[in-house]
């Protein structure tokens, strides 16, 4: 069977299988609808949000970062499950005890104002849209590879498919769809993981692969991966800080209270049974997540050695004796293998024959090793041959390993089920802010049911046109678009909830200031790199000072000291305002206690 | 024993404190800020300020969630706030 073939009837199968499961457990309890999970085993309750937590950017774009990045990329991995440490501890047992449905019920209630509520409302929305900018980005690099069409075409397919998904489905509801991806999307990362790390170092768990024997050669497979890429020139893969140690360790700091600070994860703890219950399933969400996290790191090694590999095949030889620089030893590009030409066709890797000798030279051109620099010279090449999209990288990795096609399939069915079911979740999120809390809460108290779905239908529409839009002209890889998502939310939501529930005498007056000024000056620092509201022709940060002016701290990062922002303007403007009242007061010393917690209250507009 | 609210806060926050110690020396310390002393020491094929960086902080964090939902629960009885 062919692999185009194969690849439908995997992707079709598994879509099979979510809607099934939407059918019958719809069926089977319309009640359950709204409170995901509300009976549900705090198991399984931890795999549904896995899956609406691992989206394209885990998935698809992360393991290709780290691979490019190697140690730098570490901040991805502790960034985007250390902060599940924080959520458990510091937000989700007591916004569960409070008992509302959205952060900006939250906000309003607690900051009794509407004005704040609005201020988060805004907050969300900036956060979610650069999201799903993201989404977008990888879902193009999905479709395309799946239906051998453009990157283009693919964003524009993607953009109709995700939003029949969102629209029409409902299917976010349902805790048991989102278990039946857990599971798709986890077999397809770990499945070719398990195969790769058997080919290279024989042990069949990549967490232990990574650290294992490479070949039989003696060397460990870090050592090797060290070797052939300080050989060709590129930064030691174990050693590789990003920029700085400052700019690693704030990029950290962002992703992680950002992710303690974005929507529609903070969500799915709101509508568990108990106080109790909060707290232990950030537990089993991280447990599912690290499985996919832990194997990350293994794939992004393995697959940058064996992409070194295919073009040279020095990598493969005795390290005594192997020649880099050797022209047999590069790869033919006549003689290329198929996997190179399916992406070609996508435009996520292009070949260009610099020196003409018609052989494929991958290295780092930019490199300032000076013993490179002359071999290169020597061996007569002029510049490194081949670009390949980062984005890439997990999707072709078994490809480049030539692994059976059935394993290619599922790897394509695994990307397309965390980028739709990512950013369903944050479409829901964003319609249920505009239409319940914006419009229905404030502006038209009047609206009426019907009204305010077509209101959120249309709120999604308009999203995933000005997604898809930007998603063409990304600012970033997926993953990086992603960061500078959370970087948002750090910013201006993770600092408001926690001084809502840890400082009693927090008003209105500072947390409005607070949110408005930690967005704000975000959004400037995003803004000058990447153009204003990612236009890239609009970027002004050579009139302010030069890239990364602030510390040498890179953009993506910006959202840690965002925060910082946020706590110290909102500190200053509190203590000059006027106090907060005593029955809110009352209300944060109930709120810290779990006895007395009741079922979530409060209408859902989905 | 003082079992007032006040006194409930207190020793819930410094649970927190303890548990935010340990995840800031696993993720920030072992992986950021001493991995390169770290590196020098080995792990199986790991230099070990890359193995915290890239396994081992995530492992902690698992381990750290589980640790502080269990001693709530404790100290959610002891304090006879815990819920039912």
């Amino acid at each position: 069977m062919s692999l185009q073939t194969m690849t439908y009837l995997v992707v079709g199968f598994t879509f099979a299988i979510y809607i099934g499961i939407a059918i019958w457990a719809r069926a089977g309890s319309t009640s359950e609808f709204y409170v995901a999970g509300g009976s549900v085993h705090p198991v399984l309750n931890g795999m549904a949000t896995g899956a609406d937590w691992m989206s394209a950017a885990s998935f698809i774009s992360m393991a290709g970062l780290i691979a490019n990045m190697g140690y730098g990329g570490s901040l991805f991995l502790m960034g985007w499950t250390g902060g599940y440490v924080l959520l458990a501890m510091l937000l989700a047992p007591y916004l569960r005890k409070f008992g509302k449905f959205t952060v900006p019920q939250f906000v309003g209630d607690r900051f009794y104002s509407k004005g704040a509520s609005s201020v988060a409302v805004l907050c969300l929305l900036a956060a979610s849209l650069t999201y799903i900018i993201g989404q977008m980005t990888g879902v193009g690099v999905a479709f395309s590879r799946f239906l051998g069409v453009s990157n283009t075409t693919g964003v524009f397919i993607g953009m109709g498919i995700v939003f029949m998904y969102a629209v029409f489905g409902g299917m976010k509801g349902i805790t048991y769809t989102q278990v039946a991806q857990y599971c798709v999307l986890i077999l397809a990362y770990t499945i070719p993981a398990i195969f790769i790390s058997l080919q290279l170092t024989g042990n069949p768990i990549p967490q232990l692969g990574l650290g294992s024997e490479y070949l039989d050669t003696g060397h460990s497979l870090l050592n090797k991966v060290d070797q052939v890429v300080t050989e060709l020139g590129f930064a030691k893969y174990t050693t590789n800080v990003r920029m700085s140690i400052l700019n690693q360790f704030v990029y950290t700091v962002s992703l992680m209270i950002g992710t303690a600070g974005l929507p529609h994860v903070i969500i799915r703890f709101f509508t568990v049974p108990k106080v109790k219950d909060a707290r232990a399933s950030a537990g089993w969400a991280l447990v599912f997540i690290a499985i996919l996290y832990t194997t990350a790191p293994a794939v992004a090694a393995m697959a940058r050695l064996n992409l070194h590999a295919t073009v040279n095949k020095a990598v493969t030889q005795d390290r005594e004796t192997a020649d880099f620089f050797a022209a047999e030893n590069q790869l033919v590009w006549d003689e290329r293998p198929a996997w190179m030409d399916r992406w070609a066709v996508t435009g996520l890797l292009k070949f260009e024959d610099k020196n003409g000798d018609g052989r494929v030279q991958y290295y780092n051109d930019k490199t300032k090793d000076a013993a490179v620099v002359a071999k290169v010279e020597a061996a007569g090449w002029a510049g490194s041959e081949l670009k390949v999209n980062r984005d890439i990288m997990v999707l072709a990795n078994p490809e480049i390993a030539l692994l059976p096609n059935w394993v290619i399939a599922l790897v394509a069915a695994g990307g397309l089920a965390a980028a739709l079911s990512t950013a369903a979740g944050l479409l829901l999120a964003i319609s249920s802010a505009i239409s319940h809390d914006l419009l229905k809460d404030m502006w038209m108290p009047d609206l009426s049911e019907k009204g305010e779905l077509m209101a959120g239908k249309i709120a999604m529409a308009c999203s995933i046109v000005v997604a898809g839009y930007l998603g063409l002209n990304p600012p970033d890889f997926a993953a990086g678009t992603v960061a500078i998502a959370f970087g948002l939310a750090a910013s201006s939501i993770f600092p408001c909830l926690m001084m809502g529930i840890f400082n009693k005498k927090m008003n209105k007056e500072g947390a409005i200031a607070g949110m408005l000024a930690g967005l704000g000056i975000t959004m400037f620092y995003v803004f000058a790199h990447k153009g204003i509201f990612f236009i890239k022709s609009t970027a002004f940060v050579n009139s302010v000072g030069g890239p990364n002016f602030f510390l040498g701290i890179e953009p993506n990062a910006f959202g840690a000291i965002g925060a910082v922002v946020n706590f110290a303007v909102a500190y200053v403007v509190s203590k000059i305002t006027p106090e907060c009242p005593e029955h809110i007061t009352h209300m944060v010393e109930d709120v810290r206690i779990p006895r007395g917690s009741k079922a979530v209250d409060g209408s859902h507009a989905h | 024993m003082d079992t007032s609210a006040e006194a409930y806060w207190k020793t819930v926050l410094t649970l927190i404190a303890q548990v935010l110690a340990v995840w800031f020396l696993v993720s920030y310390g072992c992986g950021i800020l001493f991995a390169s002393a770290l590196n020098n020491i080995m792990l199986g094929g790991y230099p070990l300020g890359f193995w915290f960086s890239q396994q081992g902080s995530m492992y902690a964090f698992v381990a750290l969630i589980f640790i502080y939902a269990w001693r709530m629960g404790k100290i959610d009885e002891k304090f006879d706030v815990h819920e039912d």
